[in-house]
C-alpha cells in the first residue's frame, strides 16, 4: 500500500476519503430538498389558498419515497426509471471528462428509440435474440450518429456543441413525430403510432416491469469506468478535457477525439432511448418524449462524471422520477417539483463555495472544489489541433 | 532631502518632487519583491528605474497605480500623502501607466481606446468621437507625430500601438507618466521616435517614470537612473557620470554563483540541425525570422535573449507545438519539419517547457499519470488499449525517487506538489532514458536555489552521456553556467554565437539588450566547431 | 410577359425554382407579416445575448428566463385581473391596467432571474453554461408545478395585446405597404422590439455605456486599468439583458396569445442565441438572424394555409410537414457551421473576471 503513513486506521482513512467525495453533493441534495419543501409550503398557501400547513411537504416527501421504495414493485419501476437516466448520464459524463459540455442527450436518446423501433419492426419476423440484439444496436447507432454530427461540427468549424445539440434535440422530435405519421404508422391505428416492437421486446426479468435492460446499465457503469480510467483512450479523454495543451504535447489529436467523446455520448444516450422502447413503452407515438436529456445533465453533474457516482445520482433521481407519480396522487404535488429539486441540487453544488462562505459554514474536510469550474469553454475557445 | 541617498543630482531641483514614494515594501510568500524602496520624481524629469527581470520594478509601479497594496510606505504627491486603492484612484490623481503588455482594445479604433473611461461626451449619453479625433490629432500634432483616430488598433504596427498608449496618458493630461519596458517590442527606429516623443514631454513639464533593463536606453533617455536589485535600490547615478559598465555591475551584482563543474564537452554527431526556421505566433507575427543552428551530442547550446524575442515560438516549434512558416528542421539527419509533438517525441526528445502548467503537467491527474504524460500509450505502460496500472505505478515509484520529487504517494494530483517539485516531474519524466536531444525551455523559472541546482547538475549529467542540449533562459547566469555554445537571440534572430567558457557576460547582456555586441563576437555561423 | 413566365416555368427542376419565387413573392405580404411575429421572441432573446456577451457573460439561461417571464407575466394578469377586473383595454395595443402590471411584474422576474445568473456568473465564477443551464432546468420545473397546481383552479380569463391595425391604404401601397405592415402590424411589444433593435444598435456603439461595455467583453483588464469597474458594468448588464428576455417571455404569452402553456418557449430562447451568433453579437444582425429563422417556419406556415398551385405545390405537399419544422434548426445548425470563422465572439466572453489587484 501506498498510503501515506497517517495515525489513522485504514478504515477511517477510507470513510473520511469516501466522506470528502460524498459531502458536498449530499449537502447540496439536502439543501434542495429544503427549499423544494418551502416552495411546497408557500404554493400550497398562496396558490392553493390552503392553509399554512408545516407537515405537507413531509407528507409529498414521503408520499415520495413510498412511491420509490415503498414497496418490491415501486423499486423495480425505481429501477426501470433508473436505467435509461443510468446510460445517458454515464454518456454526458464522459462528454464533461472531455470538456465537452452535451446537452444533446436529449437528441440522441428520442433517436435511439426510433432507431431500434425500426430496426425491430423491420426484423419482426427473426427469432428474438437476433431482433433484440439487431434493434439495441440500431438504437446506438442511431443515437451514435446524433451524436457524431455536433461532435464533426466541432472538429471541423468550431462550432460549440452546447448550440448544435439543442439544435439537434428539435431535429430529432420533429424527425420523430415524421417516422411515427409517416414512414412507420402502424396501418389502420387510429393515432399515430408505429406498431409493436414485438419479438423485439425486452425479456422482463424482475416481475412485472423489470425489463434486462437494467442489467445492460448496471453492466455499462463498470465498463465506463474501465474505459475512462483503465484504457489508454479513456486517458486520452480525460487529458483534453483536463488540459488540452498538455494532452496536445502528449501525443492526442483533440479533434478525434472530440468526435469519438460525442459518439460514445450518443450511442450511450441511444442505447437508453432503445431500452426504453423496447422495455417500456414498446411502441412510439406522437407524444413519446421524455425529461431523461436534461436529468441525465444534472445526473451527470452530481455524479462528478464519475461512473460509479454517476450510478448513485442516477438511482436517486429515478427514485424521485419513481416516487413523483405517487406524490401527485397521493399529496397532490405535481411531478414537476422533481425538475425544480434537480435544478436546485446543481445550484447548490455550483454554489457550493460561495454559500458555505455566505452561511459561514465551516469547510467540509477535504472536500475538492474543483470539478464543476469550467467543465465548458466558450465559443471563443475552439479546437486547437 | 527624504529619498535617503545623498544628493547626486543638481541642487537647483525644485523643493518638492512631483511624487515621492518612501519605505514601500511588498511582501509576496516567499519573496519581498520591494524592500523599502525609496524614489523621488522631479517635474519636468524622466527618470529610469533599472533592473533586472524580477527585480521588483514593476510591483513598484504596480502600487504606484493601485493595482497592488504595499504592505510598508507612503507615497506622496506633491508633497501630500495620498492613499491609491485603484487604477481610478491613480488617474484621478493625473498618474498614468503603459503597462508592459499594451492595454488596448484590438477590435475598437484608436479613439474609442484613448477615450474609454475618460469619454468625451456629445450629451450626457452619446460619445463626441469626433471632438475626440480632433483632439487626438491636435495632440499628436503637438508631440511630432501622426496617427489616425478612426483606424482599429488591431491594424496598427506595435510602435503605433505604443503611442496610441502614450497618447491615452496625454489625453487625460496626465501629469506622472509611467512607462513599464517601453521599447521592450519596438524596433530601433520605432524606439528613437518614441525618445524623441518623451524628450518633448518633459519639456512640456511632465514627469516620467521609465522603466528598463536595458542599459544604452537608459543612458540615452534619462535625467537620473534608480537601479533596484532583488526588491533593493542599491544605487542613483546622473548618466553623464556613469557608464554601461557601471550599471551593469550593479543590476547584475556580484554575487559569487554556485559555480557547478561542468567539465569538458565532447561533442559527436551533428543532432538537431536548424534551417532558416521562421515561425509565426498566435497572432500571426513573424517572431521567429531565420533562425539557423545546429547541436552535436554532448554539448550544451544556451540561447540568451530578453523573454519575447520568440525564444518560446522557436522551442514549441522544434517540439512540434507550433506550426512552422517555414524553413527544415532535421533530428539526427531525418527531417521532423511540421512533425507532430508525439513524432518528435518517438525521436527521443525530451522538452521541458517555459510554462509548466500549460503544457507540461495535468494538475489535477495525479503524478503516475503525469510521469508517463507522453508514453502512457506504449508498452510497458499500456498494452494495447489497455493500460497496466501497476507497470506505471512502478515506473513513477522509480522516477520519484531517482529525482528526488517530495511527494507523500504517487497518486496525489500534481497541483498539491510545490513549483520546484512540479519541475523535478517534467524533469523525471522527459529527462529518462535515452535521450537524443533535450529542449529546455527556462527549465529552472521560479525555483527555489535547491530544485535550481538540482535540476542543473541534471542536465550536465544528460550532456556527459552524450545527449545534445538547447537550453533557452531569460536567466543570463544560467546560461553562462551551464552552456559549452552561446547563442544570443534577439528579436527573432540568432545574432551571435559564442564560446561559453570564453564569453564576457556583459558583452552578451549588451548583444542582449541591442543585438550588438561590440568586439569579440566569434563565429555568426550556428555551426558547432 | 406571362407567356416567359410560363415557359420558364416549364424548364424541369429549375422552372420550380421560378415557381417557388413566383409563389415567395405573391405571399410577401402574408409571410412577412407572420415571420416578423415569429422572430420577435426570438429576437428579443437575442438582444438579451448580445447584452450579456458583449460585456463577456455568457448566458444560455435565456429560453429559462423566458418561459418564468412568460408564466410570470400571465400568472400575474389573472391575479390581478381577479383583483382589479379586467379594465376596459384601449383601442389602440388593447391595454389594460391588469396587463401592464403584468407586464411590470414579468420584467421583475426576468431581471431577478438575471441577477441569479450574474451572481453565479460574476461573483461566485461558477461555470457560466452550467448556470445557465440550472436555470432552464428550474425554469422548466417551476412553471410546470405552478401550471399543474393552478390547473386546478378556476383563474380570471386574461386579455392580451393587440396589434396595430394598419389601415388598408397604407397596407396595400405598392412596394413598401406590405413592409409597413410587416413591422408595424404588430402589437404593443412586437413595435417596441422593432425600436429597442435600433436603439441598442445605437447605443451599443455610440454612447459611454456601449464602449464601455464592448471594452469588457473584449479587455476587462484594460478596461480596468482606465479605471472602469468590470464587475459593476457586468452586473449591470446581466440584469438589464434580463428585461429583454422577460419582454420575450411576455410576447408568448400576453400578446401572441393570452395564455401559458408548460414549455411554450420550444427552444426559442436557443435559436436566439444561435441568431446573435449568426448577427456577429450585434443587434441589428441579430434581428435579422432571428427573421431569417422566423421566415422559413412562416413560409411553411404560408404553404400549408395556401399551397402553391402547379408542379410546386404537388412537390410541397410530398415534403412533410416536420421537414419545415425542422428547417429553423438545420438552418441555424449550417450557417453556424459555415459562419463560425468568421463570427468572432468577444474575446473575454464566458471568462469569469478576477481582480488582480488585492491579493
Amino acid at each position: 500500500m501506498s498510503r501515506p503513513s497517517e495515525g489513522r486506521s485504514p478504515v477511517a482513512s477510507i470513510v473520511s476519503s469516501v466522506w470528502s467525495l460524498i459531502a458536498v453533493p449530499l449537502l447540496a441534495v439536502l439543501m434542495a430538498l429544503v427549499v423544494g419543501a418551502v416552495v411546497i409550503v408557500l404554493s400550497s398557501v398562496l396558490v392553493l389558498k390552503n392553509p399554512f400547513d408545516p407537515t405537507l411537504p413531509l407528507t409529498a416527501y414521503s408520499a415520495l419515497a413510498l412511491g420509490a421504495f415503498g414497496s418490491y414493485d415501486s423499486v423495480v419501476s425505481t429501477l426501470v426509471l433508473t436505467t435509461p437516466l443510468l446510460l445517458a448520464g454515464l454518456g454526458v459524463g464522459i462528454g464533461f471528462r472531455a470538456g465537452l459540455f452535451n446537452i444533446g442527450a436529449q437528441g440522441q436518446f428520442l433517436m435511439g428509440a426510433v432507431g431500434s423501433v425500426a430496426v425491430a419492426v423491420w426484423f419482426a419476423h427473426t427469432p428474438a435474440v437476433i431482433a433484440i440484439i439487431a434493434a439495441l444496436l440500431g438504437g446506438m447507432i442511431a443515437g451514435a450518429a446524433w451524436g457524431f454530427v455536433p461532435g464533426l461540427l466541432k472538429a471541423t468549424s468550431g462550432a460549440h456543441e452546447v448550440v448544435t445539440t439543442i439544435m439537434m434535440n428539435y431535429i430529432a422530435l420533429a424527425v420523430l413525430a415524421w417516422i411515427v405519421i409517416g414512414p412507420l404508422r402502424q396501418p389502420g391505428s387510429v393515432s399515430p403510432a408505429t406498431p409493436s416492437v414485438g419479438v423485439a421486446a425486452l425479456p422482463i426479468v424482475l416481475d412485472r416491469s423489470g425489463h434486462i435492460g437494467i442489467f445492460i446499465a448496471f453492466l455499462a457503469v463498470p465498463i465506463a469506468w474501465f474505459l475512462l480510467f483503465r484504457t489508454t483512450r479513456g486517458f486520452e479523454i480525460r487529458a483534453v478535457g483536463a488540459n488540452p495543451d498538455a494532452a496536445r504535447y502528449a501525443g492526442v489529436k483533440p479533434r478525434r477525439l472530440i468526435v469519438l467523446t460525442m459518439s460514445i455520448a450518443g450511442m450511450l444516450a441511444g442505447l437508453a432511448g432503445a431500452t426504453t422502447i423496447l422495455g417500456v413503452t414498446h411502441q412510439m407515438n406522437t407524444t413519446f418524449s421524455t425529461s431523461v436529456g436534461f436529468d441525465s445533465i444534472t445526473v451527470a453533474l452530481l455524479g462528478r462524471s464519475n461512473p460509479i457516482g454517476v450510478m448513485v445520482a442516477a438511482l436517486l433521481f429515478g427514485a424521485m422520477r419513481a416516487g413523483a407519480g405517487p406524490m401527485q396522487i397521493n399529496a397532490g404535488i405535481p411531478v414537476e417539483l422533481v425538475d425544480f429539486i434537480q435544478a436546485l441540487i446543481l445550484l447548490f453544488l455550483i454554489a457550493n463555495v460561495a454559500l458555505r462562505r455566505l452561511l459561514r459554514l465551516r469547510g467540509v474536510s477535504g472536500a475538492e472544489q474543483t470539478g464543476f469550474e469550467t467543465i465548458t469553454r466558450s465559443y471563443g475557445g475552439e479546437t486547437t489541433g | 532631502m527624504t529619498s535617503g541617498f545623498p544628493a547626486t543630482a543638481d541642487a537647483a531641483r525644485a523643493p518638492v518632487p512631483k511624487l515621492e514614494m518612501r519605505g514601500i515594501t511588498k511582501r509576496y510568500p516567499g519573496v519581498t519583491a520591494n524592500d523599502h524602496i525609496d524614489l523621488d520624481l522631479q517635474p519636468g524629469e524622466i527618470h529610469a528605474l533599472l533592473g533586472e527581470n524580477g527585480a521588483g520594478k514593476t510591483t513598484l509601479m504596480n502600487i504606484l497605480y493601485g493595482l497592488a497594496v504595499p504592505d510598508e510606505g507612503q507615497i506622496l504627491i506633491d508633497g501630500t500623502p495620498v492613499r491609491i486603492a485603484g487604477p481610478s484612484d491613480a488617474i484621478a490623481r493625473g498618474i498614468e501607466m503603459v503597462h508592459q503588455h499594451f492595454m488596448l482594445i484590438p477590435v475598437l479604433s484608436v479613439a474609442e481606446n484613448v477615450v474609454l473611461g475618460a469619454e468625451t461626451m456629445a450629451n450626457p449619453i452619446f460619445l463626441d468621437l469626433r471632438e475626440a479625433s480632433r483632439r487626438i490629432r491636435k495632440l499628436a500634432g503637438k508631440f511630432g507625430f501622426e496617427l489616425d483616430p478612426d483606424a482599429k488598433v488591431q491594424s496598427l504596427s506595435v510602435g503605433q500601438q505604443q503611442r496610441v498608449e502614450i497618447l491615452k496618458m496625454l489625453y487625460r493630461d496626465a501629469q506622472i507618466l509611467v512607462l513599464d519596458e517601453p521599447t521592450a517590442v519596438l524596433t530601433p527606429s520605432e524606439t528613437e521616435e518614441i525618445f524623441v516623443l518623451l524628450r518633448n514631454l518633459a519639456k512640456d513639464g511632465r514627469s516620467i517614470i521609465f522603466i528598463s533593463h536595458k542599459l544604452q536606453e537608459v543612458l540615452e533617455i534619462a535625467d537620473r537612473i534608480t537601479v533596484i536589485r532583488r526588491g533593493r535600490v542599491i544605487g542613483e547615478r546622473i548618466p553623464a557620470k556613469t557608464n554601461a559598465k557601471e550599471l551593469a555591475e550593479l543590476m547584475v551584482g556580484r554575487a559569487v554563483l554556485l559555480t557547478i563543474d561542468r567539465g569538458q564537452s565532447h561533442p559527436t554527431d551533428v543532432r538537431l540541425k536548424v534551417e532558416g526556421l521562421r515561425v509565426r505566433d498566435d497572432r500571426g507575427g513573424e517572431v521567429v525570422r531565420g533562425v539557423d543552428l545546429e547541436i552535436r551530442g554532448g554539448e550544451i547550446l544556451g540561447i540568451a535573449g530578453v523573454a519575447g524575442n520568440g525564444q518560446d515560438e522557436l522551442v514549441e516549434a522544434l517540439v512540434g507545438l507550433r506550426k512552422v512558416a517555414s524553413g527544415r528542421v532535421s533530428l539526427a539527419g531525418r527531417d521532423v519539419t511540421g512533425a507532430s509533438p508525439r513524432t518528435i517525441n518517438e525521436a527521443n526528445v525530451g522538452y521541458v517547457p517555459g510554462d509548466r502548467q500549460r503544457f507540461g503537467l495535468i494538475l489535477p491527474f495525479p503524478l503516475t499519470d503525469n510521469l508517463v504524460l507522453t508514453s502512457y500509450y506504449k508498452p510497458p505502460f499500456a498494452h494495447g488499449l489497455i493500460r497496466d496500472e501497476g507497470a506505471i505505478l512502478a515506473a513513477a515509484r522509480d522516477r520519484i525517487r531517482e529525482y528526488d520529487v517530495r511527494t507523500p504517494s504517487p497518486l496525489v494530483p500534481a497541483q498539491t506538489l510545490s513549483g520546484g517539485n512540479q519541475q523535478k516531474l517534467i524533469v523525471a519524466r522527459e529527462f529518462v532514458g535515452d535521450t537524443t536531444l533535450l529542449v529546455l525551455d527556462q527549465p529552472t523559472r521560479g525555483l527555489d536555489v535547491g530544485s535550481i541546482e538540482f535540476i542543473h547538475k541534471r542536465i550536465i549529467e544528460k550532456r556527459n552521456v552524450g545527449a545534445a542540449v538547447l537550453l533557452v533562459s531569460a536567466e543570463l547566469d544560467e546560461v553562462m553556467e551551464l552552456s559549452d555554445r552561446i547563442a544570443v537571440m534577439y528579436r527573432g534572430k540568432l545574432v551571435a554565437f559564442l564560446d561559453g567558457r570564453t564569453a564576457d557576460k556583459y558583452q552578451v547582456g549588451l548583444l542582449m539588450a541591442t543585438g550588438e555586441g561590440g568586439s569579440g563576437v566569434a563565429d555568426a555561423t550556428g555551426s558547432a566547431s | 410577359m406571362d407567356a416567359l413566365l410560363h415557359a420558364l416555368n416549364g424548364i424541369p427542376v429549375l422552372g420550380l425554382v421560378f415557381q417557388f419565387v413566383e409563389y415567395f413573392i405573391t405571399s410577401l405580404p402574408f409571410t412577412a407579416h407572420v415571420a416578423v411575429q415569429l422572430a420577435v421572441p426570438i429576437c428579443l432573446a437575442a438582444l438579451c445575448g448580445v447584452m450579456c456577451e458583449r460585456s463577456g457573460v455568457v448566458n444560455i439561461g435565456l429560453e429559462g428566463i423566458m418561459l418564468t417571464c412568460a408564466f410570470t407575466g400571465w400568472f400575474a394578469g389573472a391575479v390581478v385581473t381577479g383583483v382589479l377586473g379586467p379594465g376596459t383595454p384601449t383601442p389602440i395595443f388593447g391595454f389594460t391596467v391588469p396587463l401592464l402590471l403584468a407586464l411590470v411584474a414579468a420584467i421583475l422576474a426576468g431581471m431577478l432571474l438575471s441577477l441569479l445568473h450574474a451572481w453565479l456568473s460574476i461573483s461566485v465564477r461558477a461555470d457560466q453554461i452550467i448556470s445557465g443551464a440550472i436555470i432552464n432546468i428550474a425554469a422548466i420545473g417551476l412553471t410546470g408545478y405552478m401550471n399543474t397546481l393552478l390547473s386546478t383552479q378556476t383563474l380570471a380569463a386574461t386579455s392580451n395585446f393587440s396589434a396595430l391595425r394598419i389601415p388598408a391604404a397604407v397596407a396595400g401601397f405598392p412596394v413598401v405597404g406590405w413592409l409597413i405592415n410587416a413591422l408595424f402590424g404588430q402589437g404593443p411589444i412586437g413595435i417596441a422590439t422593432v425600436l429597442i433593435v435600433i436603439i441598442f444598435q445605437i447605443l451599443l456603439f455610440r454612447s459611454r455605456w456601449g464602449l464601455r461595455t464592448r471594452s469588457v467583453g473584449e479587455h476587462p483588464r484594460a478596461a480596468e486599468t482606465v479605471g472602469i469597474d468590470v464587475i459593476r458594468l457586468r452586473y449591470r448588464n446581466v440584469v438589464m439583458s434580463g428585461a429583454l428576455a422577460a419582454l420575450g417571455g411576455a410576447y408568448l404569452s400576453m400578446e401572441a396569445t393570452n395564455a401559458f402553456q408548460a414549455g411554450m418557449t420550444q427552444g426559442r430562447g436557443f435559436i436566439g442565441l444561435a441568431a446573435m451568433i449568426v448577427g456577429r453579437w450585434t443587434p441589428v444582425g441579430a434581428f435579422g438572424a432571428a427573421l431569417l429563422f422566423a421566415s422559413s417556419q412562416a413560409i411553411s406556415q404560408s404553404i400549408s394555409v395556401s399551397p402553391p398551385p402547379g408542379d410546386l405545390g404537388t412537390l410541397l405537399s410530398h415534403v412533410p410537414t416536420q421537414f419545415f419544422d425542422a428547417l429553423p434548426y438545420l438552418i441555424t445548425i449550417v450557417v453556424l457551421a459555415g459562419l463560425i470563422g468568421r463570427s468572432i465572439a468577444p474575446a473575454a466572453d464566458g471568462r469569469p473576471y478576477q481582480r488582480e489587484s488585492a491579493s
